[in-house]
């Protein structure tokens, strides 16, 4: 299916918003803003790291991935993933 | 309120009123022990009043009342007029307290370490603090473990504990019979024992202690335990915690720590004393 809408450019949360517990299985991630944890497991700890360098689109986020990981999902996954982290407050999606 | 008393337990003071002499007569046997509230102030308040004056005379019924209420809160006859001053005292303290992350669990302290037992009504939990308490452990608390926000120390809140059906017979036989209050039958909850802690406990009751182990009990399973990962430990935590949310950041900050730095087991235990045994055992291997 053609993309209708332009692909929006993903910005990780300012960095003192998200205070993140590294535990074994999970990341346990405590929003300042919405005073919200949430347990997250892999891929969304990549997700929030490889965003940390700067804010790019979900093509561009796929690259920097694929640089420290042996990446099997496609795009789509991808993108259905930061919609679900830009649904909970965890990255920013903003209109190019 | 025609009857009532204050009492300070661990950091926290209440007063309770009622309008009944019965259920103040008891708490001041039970908690004779216990200091008044710090120049008579109280954090919370627990009322047991009549609906209405006559009820008093006509069929008396205690309703529970507070800085804070629950709308299903259960009626209770007025025989179980000493349990509903302890479920009030928990209900304001499960809702109000702000001071420390409150963690649905038992704990016990031995040379400054805590051991913390936690779990559903049930798992045995009051049981074995309470015989623990027997056996040369200090009784830091039986419904609710304090950890300071700041120090992340285990503070003493060594109320009444609250022992259930088959656990009332296994500490009759190990505690002094003077220390347990009435026997209440047929409460929601069962057959319910209030033993009072030793009088160590409650004189040491601002003494703090570093937690050292977490334990989630199971009564009635074959022997077994297992290793909870931290990330588990992490989310059953936050169930068990009754003002998580509400703190926010520093409730975040202190489990965070907490989970980081102290192991947790789950231990499923067919009887007391194997219990009590598996107990002191992973105590040496995880603790020394």
């Amino acid at each position: 299916m053609p993309d209708a809408a332009p692909d929006p450019v993903y910005h990780a949360p300012p960095a003192a918003t998200l205070l993140r517990t590294p535990l074994d299985l999970l990341d346990a991630i405590y929003d300042r803003r919405s005073g919200l944890t949430h347990l997250v497991g892999e891929p969304v700890p990549a997700i929030l790291d490889a965003l940390a360098a700067g804010p790019a689109s979900a093509a561009d986020l796929m690259q920097r991935l694929a640089d420290d990981y042996a990446i099997e999902g496609e795009l789509a996954a991808l993108r259905a993933r930061l919609a679900e982290l830009a649904a909970l407050g965890l990255v920013d999606a903003r209109a190019l | 309120m025609r009857h009532g008393l204050t009492l300070k337990i661990g950091p926290a003071a209440f007063r309770v009123g009622s309008d009944w002499r019965a259920p103040i007569a008891d708490l001041r046997t039970l908690y004779a022990d216990y200091p008044p509230a710090p120049d008579g102030f109280a954090d919370f308040t627990v009322r047991l009043e009549a609906k209405r004056p006559w009820r008093r005379f006509v069929r008396p019924s205690v309703h529970l009342g507070g800085d804070y209420m629950l709308p299903d809160a259960l009626p209770l006859s007025l025989a179980h007029g000493l349990l509903a001053a302890e479920m009030g005292m928990n209900l304001q303290m499960a809702l109000g307290w702000r001071r420390h992350l409150l963690i649905h669990a038992s704990a016990v302290e031995k040379d400054g370490r805590a051991l913390i037992l936690t779990g559903e009504s049930g798992s045995g939990k009051s049981t074995l603090a309470a015989m623990l308490g027997e056996r040369g452990w200090r009784l830091l608390g039986d419904e609710f473990t304090l950890l300071d926000l700041d120090s992340d120390s285990v503070r003493g809140f060594p109320r009444l504990v609250s022992l259930k059906n088959a656990g009332i017979a296994a500490v009759e036989a190990v505690a002094d019979a003077a220390r347990f209050g009435p026997r209440l039958e047929a409460t929601p909850k069962g057959a319910i024992r209030h033993l009072v802690p030793r009088a160590d406990a409650i004189a040491r009751m601002d003494e703090p202690a570093a937690p050292a182990l977490l334990l989630y009990p199971r009564y009635g399973f074959d022997a077994a335990t297992r290793r909870l990962a931290k990330s588990e430990n992490f989310m059953r935590l936050t169930q068990a915690s009754t003002n998580y949310v509400a703190l926010g950041e520093r409730g975040f900050g202190t489990l965070s720590r907490f989970v980081e730095s102290v192991p947790a087991l789950a231990l499923d235990y067919s009887d007391g004393e194997a219990g009590i045994a598996e107990v002191e055992r992973l105590w040496t291997e995880h603790v020394g």
